[in-house]
């Protein structure tokens, strides 16, 4: 047998293959009956809206690729051509599972819990169709702009995702031609309306059946002929020429209006549409035909979130879980006395958020902090980080903050964050010239009794309160002198500073990152080669770097034991003799999003543990700036590993990776369920009431005593 | 507890730094943050003699942040120094007055010996393997972008300093200007630094065995010090280390030898460069060890202001190895070591027993202590002129540690020991008046003392002196004749007496 090149693309699983994969689990998720009921519809949202954006960034970026007549192939050996071609396929089988999920399995559940969803306004009894026509007319009609299209109109310009109902119309009396005319299902209303209420069943109707009904008042001087709703996509991946852009500001601002004008590449239309309005719209829209998708149900299945939110039926969602306080922090410490005496470890949403907020907040009030730095990638609408840092900033502490304005989708959001600080006197930079900044570091620098000291935050999430609560990842908050100075010097980088000439603890990409875990991951080849233990466990989000893959598949034949939890895409392969027998790889999608990033290496016994922002994807390890940092002390690795091996154990919520490229539950064979997120839930309310419940009360009193002098 | 926090900033010809330190009790300095931006002076000044416009505002602009970051870490002194760049620009004071009005950071020009001394300092703050390196006959190579400075120890002592115009930057312009080849690019460089460095190594390296070499750069360090980093505390290169380099350096496209080092690809040539003059260096000197400190200029500046800040004692005394320099000069020129020894005996107890009266410190002691050693170098080249010709050899040779106008200085009080004394006003050139009354009154002490010696015999074997209201009583031991000593002992005390106003007497205490 000749030598195994690790880089065979027959050894590796296209990206969007393997993308699709993750969302059919989401997608099981939906059809679990031991899951509550609302729930799932909350997770079938959650497959539509992951479709959307897959669509926009890469089946769009796929399909530029093809009209450049880009021919490289992909890391399994794909061209751009063979991986739509494959994409087509399986998105429609998704769709297909997505709208049976609804149609058999969650209407008639809803309908026996007491909901019933009007599917068609035909449906409506002739009050509730008087109530749904009252409202056309006091809510619905002043905001729509109804469209006719005829030889001296162009044809309407349809916005990207939004809803819009299309009609064949014809001229009242004199009418032969048919026309087309449409509407656009107006976003301002909320898409969901409730009916006056029954008996034992809530009703609700979709507001586009309501406008639907209401057609024919939009075109007074036509005969509708038909209405159907539709929906498009356009290509959105938003590439911005980083080096001419004088301004990144304005041309993201630019960008942004731009997005909605792009190639449609997507058209959703109800399943039983008119032929002869669907090739209108075919022609209109120069769509082909893999392109459409005929539904059968509701378009835009976000709507279900609207529906999860609806109030009542608390008994159909699961029980709510409040993060809980970590117990080195209680509430009202003063932080960083409290970091002083160790480095402390989050784990959120077990953990709440709150003391990364706090450490933000108190570094703004203290007299003693001479300078705040932070990067801020995503942030939640009203934020109280960036209320403390303006806070910190008009209390002349010196605040740099990097806020990336590449954040896909959320740049309009940060552009009026990043204006609002440098009001209040913040240095802010706009993100790195042909980087992304995805690291998520704090560096607070406060002048103490023994001189400046550091206090450092490090994480594997956003600072995003909201996302916090949904996210699951780690947070370290510490002193320590190397980290500090590391901290450093990672902002001074970031305001455009030289490298400094040694780093302590902390790993960059897209510097030294790559080369660090490929450096780490050979290590533990030779001691497996030196008949030494050797193992490696890794959890992050995806997984398609080659080399680091490649890297994973030498090591594997070196007999490295390797046990990866990657939530999302992962282009290794399991299973394959002489490459990738000892590699196990497990998913786990749950109530919460797994987010963390986790990697443990065996070294000889003398582990080592890190976290970091970084998944092992080419675009994480070389066009963004990522921080992986080390855990070193023994109880905080000890609780690392804890969660790693949790996770391993998990035989509810986590799908393992088969021999023939597809995922399958973990079969329990007669073991106790055990659920990963469940446990750490519990663990955390444990800990925490260890902690705060109060000492109880003690039963004798105790007399104050006058003692003589 | 008492902390004190001073920024030093590096207006380097290639670079701009800032670090900031924190000083708390002896012996405690502490770096809290460096910050550096690359910034290409150098060849500016080199190629065309003044600092571009873009350049002057990329410059101010630097300084201003590092401004911003002084005031961050509330930072009450500095020291900015510039360096070569700045130094040779054609309009220096104009460049420095424009960078505070726009800033309000003083650059200080630091002339190339202060410059070397104080890297030299930083090397000496090393501590413990600074020591013991040095007992041991050790080379230290400053690499800088305008020129490089090669100073030999020997028995813990710096024995001689010089600077050869083969810096990085300059040896690039060439290299530019010439449009080498890569694959020709070493052995040009090469070429052009043997021209000089054999003549160097004939004068004063001889058949000296040098074991060892530091090497002070900011090109090669970074690499240097990571990888002694990783060795785990092996704390000097082999020259089998800077083999192995080569072959990364020789092999690899620009891409693969920046991974290779860990450092940015735009410095790779001037890498190259600094490795080539360490490589040619170290064999020409036959070479073993090579240690890289890792330090920088701004270290030194820290060094020098803790010492100022008396943070530091004195582990190593500079002064003397200023000494050492300059004896090593007089050696050159066959000054005679038994006269310079019974002077500096009389200069020196003559200037400590006249404090009181003319005010001078520890530093103008040590000029004093200099112009003695140095004070008939001349004769050398000319036994008539010796005063002139002692002034052009002194002012042409760099003692490492005294700035351009100390060494000045030294240098006039040499020539007026022989020469008549030329008043300011008279064409003292730029002398101000402070240094020109530290020379009169130098000049007044070595002048009287040197007549004490007038026969070269040294016939005085102690000195004592003492201040007594008006008079300056100088008691000797001595049997012999003094009769050309008094002579002219009294011939000079007119000066002596116009400029302190004090009256020397000679007393010969003769012991039966």
């Amino acid at each position: 047998m000749g030598e195994i090149d690790f880089y065979d693309a027959k050894y590796y699983t296209n990206r969007e293959l393997s993308w699709i994969l993750f969302n059919r689990r989401v997608l099981n998720e939906a059809r679990d009956k031991n899951i509550p009921l609302f729930e799932r519809l909350k997770f079938l949202s959650i497959t539509a809206s992951n479709l959307d954006e897959f669509f926009m960034i890469r089946v769009a970026s796929l399909k530029d690729m093809v009209n450049a007549k880009y021919q490289k192939p992909d890391i399994a050996g794909m061209t751009p051509k063979e991986q739509l071609a494959h994409l087509d396929v399986a998105i429609h089988e998704v769709v297909e599972l997505q709208y049976s999920t609804y149609n058999r399995s969650l209407v008639p559940r809803l309908k026996l819990n007491g909901l019933q969803i009007i599917g068609c306004h035909e449906e409506l009894s002739k009050k509730e169709a008087a109530f749904v026509d009252k409202y056309f007319e006091e809510n619905v009609y002043p905001v729509l702009t109804p469209m006719a299209v005829d030889s001296s109109r162009p044809f309407p310009l349809i916005r990207n995702k939004t809803l819009n109902i299309a009609a064949l119309v014809r001229k009242k009396d004199i009418g032969e031609e048919l026309e087309f005319a449409m509407v656009q299902v107006p976003s301002v209303l909320s898409r969901v309306v409730e009916l006056p209420a029954g008996q034992n069943t809530r009703k609700i109707i979709l507001l586009e059946e309501i406008i639907e009904r209401n057609i024919d008042k939009l075109f007074l001087n036509y005969d509708i002929v038909c209405a159907y709703p539709f929906r498009i996509m356009r290509n959105a991946d938003l590439t911005i020429e980083e080096d001419e852009a004088a301004d990144l500001l304005k041309e993201i601002e630019k960008q942004l209006k731009k997005r909605q004008w792009g190639e449609a590449i997507r058209l959703e239309v109800a399943s039983h549409c008119d032929k002869r309005l669907l090739k209108i719209l075919k022609e209109e829209l120069r769509i082909e035909p893999q392109n459409i998708y005929a539904i059968e149900g509701p378009l835009d299945l976000t709507v279900l979130m609207k529906i999860y939110g609806m109030e009542g039926f608390g008994h159909l969602k699961a029980p709510g879980y409040t993060p809980q306080p970590v117990p080195q922090l209680p509430p009202g410490c003063h932080i960083f006395d409290e970091i002083l005496k160790g480095d402390i470890l989050l784990h959120h949403p077990y953990q709440t958020f709150a003391p990364v907020v706090d450490f933000i907040r108190q570094a703004a009030k203290d007299p003693e902090v001479l300078a705040i730095k932070q990067t801020l990638y995503r942030v939640s609408g009203n934020s109280p980080i960036i209320a403390a840092l303006a806070q910190a900033a008009e209390n002349g502490k010196q605040v740099t903050v990097l806020v990336e304005l590449k954040a896909r989708f959320d740049e309009e959001n940060n552009i009026v964050w990043a204006r609002m600080l440098e009001k209040a006197g913040c240095h802010v930079i706009y993100g790195l010239v042909g980087l992304k900044t995805h690291s998520k570091i704090t560096l607070v620098v406060r002048r103490e009794e023994d001189g400046i000291r550091r206090y450092v935050h490090l994480g594997t999430g956003n600072y995003n309160d909201a996302t916090a609560k949904l996210y699951t990842d780690i947070g370290l908050l510490t002193c320590s002198e190397d980290i500090g100075q590391d901290a450093t010097a990672v902002f001074n980088m970031l305001s455009g500073y030289s490298e400094p000439r040694v780093w302590n603890k902390l790993t960059l990409a897209p510097l030294w990152l790559k080369d660090r875990f490929r450096h780490l991951i050979a290590r533990e080849k030779q001691f497996a080669l030196d008949g030494r233990p050797a193992r490696i466990i890794a959890k992050m989000n995806a997984l398609c770097d080659q080399d680091i893959i490649a890297s994973l598949y030498e090591a594997s034949a070196a007999g490295v034991k390797i046990d990866l939890i990657v939530r999302g895409i992962c282009c290794l392969k399991t299973g394959i003799p002489g490459v990738s027998e000892n590699i196990t790889v497990r998913s786990i999608v749950g109530d919460f999003l797994e987010h963390s990033r986790i990697f443990y290496f065996e070294n000889d016994e003398h582990y080592e543990i890190y976290c970091g922002s970084a998944d092992w994807m080419p675009r994480n390890l070389e066009r963004r700036v990522e921080i992986m940092f080390p855990v070193d002390r023994p109880e905080l690795k000890e609780r690392l590993l804890h969660i790693l091996q949790t996770q391993l154990n998990d035989n509810v919520k986590a799908s393992v990776l088969q021999g023939d490229g597809n995922y399958e539950k973990v079969t329990k064979r007669g073991r106790q369920p055990f659920a990963s997120q469940e446990a750490f839930c519990r663990e955390a309310e444990n800990e925490a009431r260890a902690a705060f419940e109060e000492e109880p009360a003690t039963r004798t009193f105790v007399p104050e005593v006058h003692h003589e002098a | 507890m008492n902390i004190r926090t001073f920024a030093a900033i590096d207006v380097g010809s290639y670079e701009l730094t800032i670090k900031i330190f924190e000083f708390s009790g002896k012996d405690n300095m502490r770096e809290i943050d460096c910050v550096s931006r690359r910034l290409d002076l150098g060849s500016d000044t080199y190629a065309r003699g003044k600092i571009s416009n873009e350049k002057m505002d990329e410059l101010c602009r630097t300084l201003k942040d590092f401004s911003d970051i002084m005031r961050t870490y509330k930072v009450k002194e500095y020291k900015a120094y510039g360096t070569s760049a700045i130094r040779e620009t054609e309009n220096t004071t104009i460049v420095q007055d424009q960078i505070a009005q726009r800033t309000g950071i003083i650059v200080e020009t630091l002339g190339n010996s202060e410059q070397r001394f104080l890297d030299y300092k930083s090397v000496a703050s090393k501590g413990e393997t600074f020591r013991k390196i040095i007992e041991e006959k050790t080379a230290i190579l400053d690499i800088g972008g305008g020129s490089i400075q090669l100073s030999l120890f020997d028995n813990d002592t710096l024995v001689s300093t010089q600077n050869l115009r083969l810096g990085v930057l300059r040896l690039q312009d060439y290299l530019n200007r010439f449009a080498v080849k890569g694959s020709q690019k070493e052995e040009l460089i090469n070429e052009m630094a043997m021209a000089r460095l054999d003549t160097y190594k004939r004068l004063y390296v001889k058949d000296k065995e040098i074991r060892n070499l530091i090497v002070v750069d900011d090109y090669l360090s970074p690499w240097a010090v990571r990888k002694r980093e990783a060795a785990g505390g092996k704390e000097y290169l082999e020259t089998s280390d800077f083999d192995k380099l080569f072959e990364v350096l020789h092999s690899h496209n620009p891409v693969q030898i920046a991974r290779a080092m860990a450092i940015p690809e735009e410095r790779i040539g001037l890498v190259f460069i600094s490795a080539v003059l360490i490589k040619y260096i170290a064999e020409l000197l036959g070479i073993q060890r090579i240690w890289v400190p890792g330090v920088t200029l701004c270290d030194g500046i820290a060094y020098e202001y803790a010492e100022k800040i008396r943070m530091f004692g004195g582990e190593h005394d500079f002064d003397e190895d200023i000494i050492a320099c300059a004896m090593n000069t007089s050696k050159r020129y066959m000054g005679s070591r038994k006269r310079s020894e019974a002077l500096e005996n009389f200069t020196t107890a003559i200037f400590d027993s006249m404090k009181r009266v003319h005010g001078l410190g520890k530093r103008e002691r040590l000029y004093l202590r200099l112009a003695v050693i140095l004070h008939d170098c001349g004769k050398y080249i000319s036994m008539v002129n010796i005063g002139e010709t002692s002034f052009q050899i002194v002012m042409a040779t760099e003692i490492i540690g005294l700035s351009d106008k100390e060494r000045e200085i030294v240098a006039n009080v040499v020539r007026f020991n022989h020469s008549r004394f030329v008043y300011d006003g008279q064409g003292m050139g730029s002398m101000s008046r402070e240094s020109f009354l530290v020379v009169a009154k130098l000049t007044a002490i070595l002048r009287l003392a040197n007549s004490l010696d007038r026969s070269h015999k040294q016939k005085l074997k102690s000195l004592k002196a003492s201040l007594k209201e008006n008079q300056l009583i100088l008691t000797v031991d001595t049997q012999e004749d003094l009769t050309l000593e008094r002579g002219f002992f009294e011939s000079n005390s007119d000066f002596f007496q116009e400029v302190f106003s004090v009256e020397p007497v000679l007393k010969q205490r003769k012991k039966f």
